[in-house]
């Protein structure tokens, strides 16, 4: 079984975790055309890389964010929003 | 040598040409590059020589024929589909498929085996209703059937799926078929290779040379060929295809295992698909048992297989089928799902003159194979989409106009 780490938590089991998706940047609602905005609301980064995305810790209910790789499926570190990216 | 051994020999016959011509090097300029040597590029390889007359094609692949998700599937042919732009999209390619083993002189093993969408509960019993009447509205051979019909035609099935998840109803959906993968690919390969159409494995596209918004040629891993049309049809490969020309998509890649059984004699007919245990099954004419669960959670670009999906789909193919217990797993496998939002593909012309895109097929491309070719080639010949795909191209999501194709997917995603 694939191990992740949680910040909060430790290494648990990926069973535990919700994948959330990338990080994107909304854009402000109020200045953004349709065009741009349906192009945040759909369109992805599909390529592969190193990503930071959004994941969650159903147990606990924690939301943090983690760095991974999306081809060799390496979490490359975790940590929570708003804390320094160790 | 007995004559009767030496005929064979002497036969100009015998023995058979091999299915496809290797040619040596790439031309320098092609009428039109196909990315992508799967059931869907080759399919459009196909219909273009056949129907379009155009034989300088080049199919470049950078594997192997049919290796991608062509070989992967769970080779399940429906069209109990939600909207009229699917079911339209989806029936004339199950019409298709009927003649294909004679279209091609090749046996493909279309089994007509009927098709059970089962539902384990009093809201998923109220869905297939809704979806049987939807889809005898649009034409669709498509009923509500009660357990004893699931039962009579799978009578080893324990209904109450261990207890916990009692068989109430199902969508039974009779010309739901199965067919044998790789000769799809081959069959497309080998008419299209007879056409003039030059297929090269083993060559990697790795640029596309765009001018002033219009395709001029790839870049490949043999050299650079010039050519005003490009065909995408590349499954979990499209994002990285679309970043080569700076199209944007709503995919996202994420791994949909499957694995069968050991072979064992005939013994279950339909296709059985359970959206409440991620289940669906049938059994090949090779004796195998192919099943298939939902798609891995999270993105990922990589065929690997994981103990967990084996572990998860075991368990539920137990509660259906108790007796299985002593069944071994043959193999495993894994292919790259390109998703969309809305579970319809993408098709047809892009913002790039001259690169068409065949995507967004997920977890559901191969039923497709024989009327993705047809449109795409159509489009590709003509450069506009074909009537039928034209709810299907990439611009729809700008518009925010998403097909509503979700509760058609077979299971839960």
């Amino acid at each position: 079984m694939k191990i992740l780490t949680c910040p909060v938590n430790g290494p648990r089991p990926v069973s535990e975790f919700v994948y959330g998706g990338e990080v994107r940047p909304m854009p402000d609602p109020a200045n953004t055309s349709d065009f741009d905005w349906a192009d945040y609301v759909f369109n992805r980064s599909g390529i592969p890389g190193v990503k930071v995305e959004w994941w969650y810790h159903l147990a606990s209910g924690t939301w943090f964010l983690a760095e991974r790789d999306t081809v060799a499926d390496r979490v490359l570190r975790t940590w929570l929003p708003g804390e320094e990216h160790p | 040598m007995p004559y009767q051994l030496l005929r064979f020999a002497l036969s100009a016959k015998h023995p058979e040409a091999p299915m496809f011509r290797a040619p040596e090097r790439l031309r320098d300029s092609y009428d039109a590059v196909i990315i992508g040597a799967g059931g869907h590029g080759l399919a459009s390889a196909y219909y273009l020589a056949r129907d379009h007359g155009m034989t300088r094609v080049a199919v470049l692949e950078r594997g192997y024929i049919g290796g991608g998700n062509t070989g992967r599937n769970t080779t399940i042919i429906r069209s109990n589909y939600l909207t009229p732009e699917g079911v339209a999209f989806y029936d004339e390619s199950v019409r298709l498929w009927q003649d294909l083993s004679q279209d091609f002189d090749l046996n493909l093993f279309y089994s007509t085996r009927g098709h059970f969408t089962l539902a384990h509960t009093d809201s998923a019993v109220r869905t297939m209703r809704w979806r049987a009447e939807v889809n005898k509205h649009l034409g669709v051979d498509s009923e509500l059937v009660g357990p004893e019909a699931v039962k009579e035609a799978a009578p080893q099935i324990d209904l109450s799926c261990g207890g916990h998840a009692p068989i109430l109803g199902a969508l039974y959906h009779a010309p739901g078929a199965i067919a044998r993968h790789d000769a799809v690919a081959w069959g497309y390969g080998r008419g299209a290779s007879q056409r003039g159409v030059e297929i090269h494995q083993r060559t990697e596209v790795t640029g596309i040379d765009v001018q002033r918004g219009k395709v001029r040629g790839v870049q490949t891993s043999r050299g650079y060929v010039s050519t005003p049309r490009v065909l995408s049809a590349v499954a979990g490969f499209t994002p990285r295809v679309c970043h080569m020309v700076g199209l944007r998509t709503p995919l996202y890649i994420h791994p949909l295992q499957a694995m069968v059984t050991e072979p064992q004699k005939p013994w279950l007919d339909p296709i059985l698909v359970s959206g409440s245990l991620h289940v669906y099954v049938s059994q090949s004419a090779r004796g195998e048992l192919v099943m298939g669960a939902s798609l891995d959670p999270y993105e990922l670009h990589s065929t690997r297989s994981t103990l967990d999906f084996t572990e998860g789909l075991a368990a539920h193919m137990l509660d259906m089928f108790p007796f299985l217990s002593h069944a071994r797993v043959n193999r495993q496998w894994a292919g790259m799902a390109d998703m969309t939002p809305d579970f319809a593909p993408i098709m047809g012309t892009t913002g790039v003159e001259g690169f068409y895109l065949d995507a967004g097929w997920g977890t559901w491309g191969f039923k497709a194979t024989p009327v993705s070719g047809k449109t795409m080639s159509w489009t590709v010949a003509n450069g506009r989409d074909h009537d039928l795909i034209k709810p299907f191209n990439l611009s729809r999501f700008s518009r925010y106009e998403l097909t509503g194709e979700k509760g058609a997917a077979s299971v839960g995603h």
